[in-house]
């Protein structure tokens, strides 16, 4: 699928972090190691499946036809979707995931924060609404830190481990390519490299207040934003995808 | 106003009040007043207005529209309140509905009126709102959070220290 219109590709991209994201965090469901983490775990999966299609939605109309919200998510392959790595990694154990998840929640919330300035009106009410359960999900991400990293020592060494593993996807977030920096200039898209600061101190005051270590910076892998993905990626496509691939518009 | 004023007087917000205005100088109370009928399907005691997800009512010619407001963004109860908004307009004789999804402004537990948290109180279902959160079946503010997720989007549970009954609490968002 080949998409050319700006907007209509900025859009899909928030679309596919907030959907891969989702998708990980749905993985948990029944396995989470308590039930009360296991509802929390699949409702705050519920608010990213919820984001993407909205996203997708928008996506849908400025594209106009036969495309429809589903098509972004079920008829696009490894190479067409554009997320974050971040977003895509295994979802890990239970420290890795919540890790993942208090390192996007930190950045979420300010680009939703700047995104509710869009001048892009359908962009700017979705942001609105996500900044909300942002705020509420880095709360319950940020509690986790200090439990998990001020906790027993082994919860302490699975959080450290699970930062180090992180870290180098996190460059990816403030990476801002052409199609950003143009729409930026227009007022519709973020400009991510400048929410750096306010993301880097959020991590790194939490960290010190659950007695983890910041990691050192070892530069960063990107490529998502491209096509250019994690192996990863492709098995979530499989499990997601199968039934709309096998038996193509099939509906519930 | 000083913020302390803003604390003792309760304000209406904006969009809230703009709502309401829209209700008032409807042409189609009586459209309105069908679909007071409809509950929210996970707290059943208050209806799609109390609620603040209907928006607006209007009508032209045979076809009624509405305008509705998800809670949350993953709210799967949206569909339902849909359905459930179609059907009472049916049973009134309504047969034409469309219904628009509108996302500004974002909808906020701020525009619960008293009336509707006593209502969720009554239920069982605790408000995040005002302070410290009481437990809906003795009182006791003495309470504690077991899980800032619940049985839905919309709710986190906690557990009562004085009466140990778990209850669930309305986010706040």
């Amino acid at each position: 699928m080949k998409l050319n219109d700006p907007l209509t590709r900025y859009v899909v991209r928030l679309g596919d972090d907030a959907l891969i994201m989702g998708h990980r965090l749905s993985e948990w469901m029944s396995r989470a190691p308590f039930l009360e983490e296991d509802i929390a775990l699949s409702n705050v999966a519920l608010d990213f499946v919820g984001r993407a299609r909205l996203f997708y939605q928008y996506a849908a109309e400025l594209m106009g036809g036969e495309v429809t919200e589903d098509t972004f998510a079920y008829q696009r392959d490894v190479r067409d979707f554009t997320n974050l790595l971040l977003c895509e990694l295994p979802r890990g154990d239970f420290a890795f995931t919540l890790c993942r998840q208090f390192l996007y929640d930190a950045f979420s919330l300010p680009f939703t924060q700047a995104l509710c300035h869009s001048t892009d009106p359908q962009l700017a009410a979705i942001a609105a609404k996500a900044e909300k359960e942002s705020r509420y999900h880095l709360r319950r991400s940020s509690d986790w830190m200090l439990r998990l990293g001020d906790g027993t020592q082994e919860s302490h060494e699975r959080c450290q481990n699970a930062l180090e593993q992180l870290w180098i996807y996190t460059d990816e977030m403030f990476e801002c390519d052409d199609l950003v920096n143009d729409l930026v200039v227009a007022g519709v898209a973020v400009n991510t490299s400048s929410l750096r600061s306010t993301w880097l101190e959020t991590v790194t005051e939490t960290l010190r207040t659950a007695t983890l270590a910041v990691p050192e910076s070892q530069g960063g892998v990107t490529g998502g934003r491209v096509g250019i993905h994690t192996d990863d990626l492709g098995f979530i496509l499989a499990e997601m995808q199968f039934m709309q691939r096998a038996y193509p518009g099939l509906q519930w | 106003m000083t913020a302390r004023m803003a604390e003792c007087i309760p304000l209406l917000p904006v969009e809230e009040l703009a709502r309401r205005r829209r209700r008032q100088e409807s042409k189609v109370g009586e459209i309105w007043a069908l679909l007071d009928e409809v509950m929210d399907p996970e707290i059943p005691v208050i209806s799609l207005y109390e609620l603040g997800v209907l928006q607006d009512v209007s009508c032209e010619g045979d076809t009624v529209k509405l305008v509705l407001t998800p809670t949350y963004i993953g709210c799967p109860a949206l569909g339902i309140m849909e359905e459930d908004a179609r059907a009472a307009l049916a049973a009134g004789g309504y047969d034409q509905v469309v219904v628009e999804t509108r996302l500004a402004p974002a909808w906020t537990t701020a525009w619960l009126t008293p009336e509707a948290r006593r209502k969720m109180t009554s239920y069982g279902v605790a408000s995040a709102e005002a302070g410290d959160i009481g437990c809906p079946q003795c009182g006791s503010e003495n309470t504690q959070v077991i899980s800032e997720f619940g049985s839905t989007a919309c709710k986190a549970l906690f557990r009562c220290l004085a009466c140990q009954e778990p209850f669930d609490v309305f986010k706040a968002i």
